[in-house]
């Protein structure tokens, strides 16, 4: 079949277009030559190029998802820049080459990669790895990590460092006939993070990838791959953001997590994509494809998200519990505000003896914005005596929004505990006066009661994140009431 | 420090407060008792700036102020306190949490810079004790899952937190057993001081036997139609509501 492939490859390629090997962007629009120009630039090997392609064709023969409970204009994907270099970055030899602008950006939201790297030999750090649109910036504290003999990179340079580790996982969860997205993204991802942690090992840091889409029309399609080998433990942090522009930018992810015997990965997110303006013009699609899985016996794996920005959010990060006594967990806060839409939650799927699954979920909906929860807790034949406790709560902000929950329960194993509690509420003049009358005005009481309202998530994040999402949830909500 | 002149509000059309007339100075306690409708939490309601009140009329003047301009987050950084006759949960926000923002907003407010940690939690633990407030109650989120009487307690035990100048107590004996009611009181009385003023909007006499007050009104339909000394209150508690209601019919 590959030969096949491999020969319609090298056969179509002298009719493609002339690549232009020194050119930042690829030209608009999708087909295999733009497929062949990205896998050039990248400077990839033929296994990497086939599997592209491979996803392409059958991405060809999908349609677009409409089950979920959003309504948008479907992207041109015809229209979109699939490949963007950050013009003068493309090798960067430290982090005094980087855009000024863009460590504003970063500092703004507390993330400085310079104080990081000053801060290089003391305890209590993060490693970061910064993607702007489409190409790895910078990864910080590589050697350190490389001590303990964790991989932490980019995609790209993994696919040229450890092909074999990436041949080996790169799919095996998230695979491209998954999803219409999961698809597109197999075809044209251009970068992304990729980590792996040796038996043993607990990753002393926490490991963090920043996103930024930055150029207009490009559609950013990045490809997160972390495997925690036995025994070992990680915590892997994720921040987005994009400038605001009018149109609408696609943001297509696929995240990847292995949990092999007794290790644990805990992935946490918080998410401020440009979420469009207050009439709802501009704002970016994120339709992303999340799933991790508990491969062996007494793994464990924890998403948390704070998702706050995006015209649009299509995701539900979700766990295979495979092993016997692993262990999933979703904590989710999900804001809508003006006219956002988000139909997020997560998927549960008890394959294990033993295996154990909470779900969190909290919406908060303000403006004319729509929330939906869409959760799928599955217990299968052979999951003795598996457990789920799912509690999905919404918040109400005016009476324009809306908030909706889809909750799916499969159980084909009558041992099994499945929980499912559901909360509507509206924050009330009652708790605004209240506070109003202890000296704190309206914006302050508003971010205080949501806050309160996803303290059971918020308190799984790490500290430094923790800090950064609280000041997001109260940015999110200003103006929303009164 | 308060001076109330010919006060009406009205909510949705209905006029409440029919002329209200009320003097309070520094270092005074005043009750304020009427039946049930006679207007009382619709007073302390306005005095704390609820905005589905309307004043209609008549003029509210504190420490030379014109409260009824004032936010009602402005009033209460002023130091205007209610304590709610039904204290609100705020599920997640500890009370430290909340006390810690409430703090910070009203020194901010007056140009003071931020408490220090230490400082607040050592006022914490001295309020604390002043009130007799359970350590547990204050780290457990605002009112959520508390008894009534301990929301009670609360809204004191904020009260000695923020240390306001003039203090309205809503109906904060109703539904306390007779050791809750002690408790309370005895927060209330070492509270007082020559700085500050207190109303106490009550329905029963027998919180008037721990908190005394200076001066006793009677609200009958919108208006106050007896004021007297602590004895007044005694009086009513005797011969009952129905013996104001003859006489101002009369």
């Amino acid at each position: 079949m590959n030969e096949v492939i491999e020969e319609k490859i090298s056969t179509e390629y002298k009719y493609g277009f002339v690549t232009d090997i020194d050119a930042d962007n690829a030209p608009k629009g999708l087909n295999e030559d733009i497929i062949r120009f990205i896998s050039a630039k990248k400077n990839e090997p033929k296994w990497m190029l086939v599997y592209r392609l491979e996803a392409f064709r059958h991405w060809l023969t999908m349609d677009e998802p409409d089950w979920a409970h959003v309504s948008y204009q479907k992207p041109d994907f015809q229209d979109i820049i699939y490949y963007s270099a950050p013009k003068p970055k493309k090798v960067l030899k430290s982090l005094d080459e980087v855009d000024p602008e863009l460590l504003k950006t970063f500092q703004k939201l507390g993330i400085s990669i310079l104080e990081q790297e000053r801060l290089s030999g003391v305890e209590s750090r993060v490693a970061m790895d910064v993607i702007v649109d489409s190409v790895s910036v910078k990864t910080t504290f590589k050697e350190t990590l490389a001590e303990k003999g964790i991989i932490f990179c980019s995609f790209g340079e993994a696919i040229q460092e450890h092909p074999e580790l990436v041949k080996k996982y790169m799919s095996s969860v998230v695979p491209y006939t998954d999803n219409f997205y999961a698809a597109l993204n197999s075809a044209v991802f251009t970068d992304g993070s990729f980590c792996y942690i040796p038996k043993g090992v607990r990753c002393p840091m926490e490991l963090s990838t920043y996103f930024r889409i930055e150029a207009a029309g490009t559609g950013q399609f990045e490809r997160t791959l972390i495997i925690a080998d036995e025994d070992s433990y990680v915590s892997y942090l994720e921040g987005c953001t994009a400038p605001m522009r009018d149109e609408n930018q696609l943001h297509a992810a696929v995240v990847e997590l292995v949990a092999h015997k007794n290790a644990q990965i805990k992935y946490s997110t918080v998410q401020n994509w440009y979420p469009g303006d207050k009439e709802g013009k501009g704002g970016i699609f994120n339709f992303v494809t999340k799933r991790g899985i508990c491969i062996e016996e007494n793994s464990k794996i924890s998403w948390t998200q704070v998702e706050t920005g995006s015209a649009i959010t299509w995701k539900y990060p979700s766990v295979i519990l495979k092993g016997d006594n692993s262990i999933g967990e979703f904590y989710s806060v999900a804001i809508t505000n003006n006219y956002q839409q988000a139909d997020t939650g997560t998927k549960m799927i008890h394959i294990g003896k033993n295996t154990k699954s909470t779900i969190i979920s909290k919406g908060i909906s303000a403006g004319f914005s729509n929330n939906s929860y869409r959760g799928l807790v599955r217990i299968a034949k052979g999951a003795e005596n598996a457990r789920n406790f799912s509690q999905c709560d919404s918040l109400l902000m005016g009476d324009k929004c809306g908030a909706h929950t889809f909750p799916y329960i499969e159980i084909k194993n009558n041992t099994a505990v499945v929980e499912h509690e559901a909360t509507t509420s509206k924050i009330g003049e009652d708790q605004l006066f209240y506070c109003k009358q202890r000296g704190i005005d309206n914006e302050k009481a508003i971010g205080l009661i949501v806050n309160g309202y996803c303290k059971d998530v918020l308190s799984q994040l790490p500290m430094e994140f923790a800090v950064e999402a609280q000041k997001l949830l109260e940015v999110s909500l200003e103006g929303s009431v009164g | 420090m308060l001076s109330i002149k010919n006060l009406h509000a009205s909510i949705d059309g209905k006029e409440i407060l029919k002329g209200i007339n009320l003097e309070i100075k520094v270092g005074e306690v005043h009750a304020i008792m009427g039946p049930n409708g006679s207007g009382k939490s619709t007073l302390a309601a306005v005095l704390a700036g609820r905005s589905e009140y309307d004043v209609t009329e008549g003029e509210i003047i504190y420490n030379g102020e014109n409260l009824l301009e004032l936010e009602a987050e402005d009033r209460a950084r002023e130091g205007v306190f209610l304590a709610f006759q039904y204290p609100i949960e705020i599920p997640g926000v500890s009370n430290i949490n909340f006390l810690k923002t409430a703090i910070g907003e009203i020194r901010a407010y007056k140009g003071l810079d931020p408490m220090k940690a230490k400082d607040f939690l050592m006022m914490l633990k001295e309020k604390q004790k002043l009130v007799e407030i359970d350590r547990a109650l204050v780290s457990r989120s605002i009112n959520e899952g508390f008894s009534g009487g301990e929301k009670k307690r609360n809204e004191i035990f904020q009260m000695a937190m923020l240390e306001p100048k003039l203090s309205i107590l809503d109906e904060t004996d109703s539904g306390l057993d007779i050791d809750a009611l002690r408790i309370v009181a005895n927060g209330v009385n070492k509270l007082k001081s020559k700085e500050n003023a207190t109303i106490i909007i009550t329905h029963y006499q027998r919180l008037l036997d721990y908190i005394i007050p200076d001066f006793v009104h009677i609200l009958h339909n919108g208006k106050i139609v007896k004021s007297g000394l602590k004895e007044l209150a005694l009086e009513l508690e005797e011969k009952g509501y129905d013996f104001i209601k003859e006489e101002v019919e009369a």
